[in-house]
């Protein structure tokens, strides 16, 4: 799960409406992955951020002691969003990595600066931050129920009981 | 003689088809990179088809098994696992368009007795509009069982707030027949021509609905209840529903003997 994703999920637990986000997140398992840069992109989804949550989700993910990069991919598919890669790890089991031990997490700054759609090193930073760090295990808390939605593999689930779904 | 393996790559085509057509009726902006919705994503056939056309997506399935397919097959989008019927998890105008490749139906069955198809349905349809930023479109391929399934669909889709109507490519073909709900969220445009074999084709084979509220609740202030004019408005009123109604005759509103 993308910090993108995550700063747009919001809680639909019954009754709790407008006040379901931002989600609370908890990080166990943090993954790093190029993605290509797409400036326009990356710009025109700046105003939905919600800065603040992206400030402590980023920071929750950088304390991490145990986050892995993902090795860069040779072969593959060759998908638009990728960047080739330079070392052709193919068959490398997903567990042993052996690679640096800390999240290379660029700072996120405070909030957008003024001009910021043509600002490259600001839109590059906020590129990394929003989608290159891939949550692969931990829980996402609604802010309102304290309910907590399991995110396993990178895949947050949001499945609810009959009780919590909105009638 | 064809073997699974043809079956399935022909599965895939259809779907990818039909991906291509769902993007198409979506008109996103020309070049533009967009953050899309795809529900039933399943194993990210349609989410790759979006990734190659430059945009970002998040894929909402049910099934573990198929998102378990859908990491197997690397897909660029963010997965959730996730009940349609129980609306979209996401802050209001989060998304520039959703599709949805033959999913949408399955919200018209009833998995557990607890579950009302029309409630599920609506509440899908309104947490997708407010998902939606104002304008955006959804494009939703699927199979309605019957036409009563249809109109089930769209009645919940229209007071979710969204107008638009049904798109049906090929309608005179049985394989090839295919149904789109195209919704619009913001005010109403025009719903795009459907596909047909033959050009000269004039047969209209788009239905539009609209959440246009025409101003028929003030003539029936002045009419009395129960009365015979009553009873006439409310079969018309009924008639336009789209319900079936018993044609009128010299007895219809007639008042009958007290033991009624």
């Amino acid at each position: 799960m993308k910090l993108l994703t995550h700063n747009l999920l919001s809680s639909h637990v019954r009754g709790v409406g407008p006040r379901g986000f931002p989600l609370r997140l908890q990080a166990t398992e943090v993954r790093i992955n190029p993605v290509e840069f797409n400036p326009e992109f990356v710009a025109r989804m700046i105003p939905k951020v919600e800065w603040a949550a992206l400030l402590e989700a980023a920071d929750t993910v950088r304390t991490l002691p145990h986050a892995r990069a993902r090795p860069e991919w040779g072969g593959g598919r060759g998908r638009s969003h990728r960047r080739p890669g330079s070392l052709a790890r193919v068959g490398m089991p997903r567990g042993d990595l052996g690679l640096c031990p800390q999240l290379h997490l660029v700072e996120v700054p405070k909030e957008p600066i003024e001009g910021y759609e043509h600002d490259e090193k600001f839109l590059r930073k906020m590129h990394h931050v929003l989608l290159e760090v891939d949550v692969l295990e931990g829980t996402l808390q609604c802010p309102e129920s304290g309910r907590l939605f399991p995110i396993s593999r990178g895949i947050p689930n949001m499945l609810l009981s009959d009780e919590e779904t909105e009638t | 003689m064809f073997g699974l393996n043809d079956l399935r790559s022909r599965m895939i085509d259809v779907q990818t088809q039909m991906t291509g057509r769902a993007l198409e009726l979506l008109c996103l902006p020309e070049g533009q990179p967009c953050y899309l919705l795809d529900i039933g994503c399943g194993s990210g056939l349609s989410g790759d088809y979006l990734s190659d056309e430059g945009h970002y997506w998040v894929g909402i399935d049910i099934s573990p098994a198929m998102l378990d397919a859908a990491l197997d097959r690397d897909t660029e989008g963010d997965l959730l696992l996730g009940d349609m019927g129980q609306g979209i998890p996401f802050k209001p105008g989060t998304f520039d368009g959703c599709i949805s490749i033959s999913a949408v139906q399955w919200l018209c069955n009833a998995n557990k007795k607890s579950d009302i198809p029309a409630k599920r349905l609506y509440c899908f349809f309104s947490s997708l509009y407010s998902v939606l930023v104002r304008g955006a479109r959804a494009v939703l391929q699927l199979y309605p069982e019957n036409s009563e399934q249809l109109e089930l669909i769209t009645i919940q889709a229209t007071k979710a707030g969204f107008t638009g109507g049904v798109v049906v490519d090929f309608p005179n073909s049985a394989k090839a027949k295919k149904f789109y709900l195209c919704l619009f969220s913001g005010p109403s445009t025009f719903l795009p021509k459907a596909l047909t074999e033959t050009t000269d084709e004039e047969e209209a084979t788009e239905s539009a609905f609209t959440s246009e509220r025409i101003q028929r609740r003030m003539a029936r202030r002045g009419v009395v209840r129960k009365s015979r004019e009553w009873v006439l408005e409310k079969k018309e009123r009924r008639r336009r529903q789209g319900k079936e109604v018993r044609p009128d005759t010299q007895y219809t509103g007639r008042k009958r003997k007290p033991r009624f």
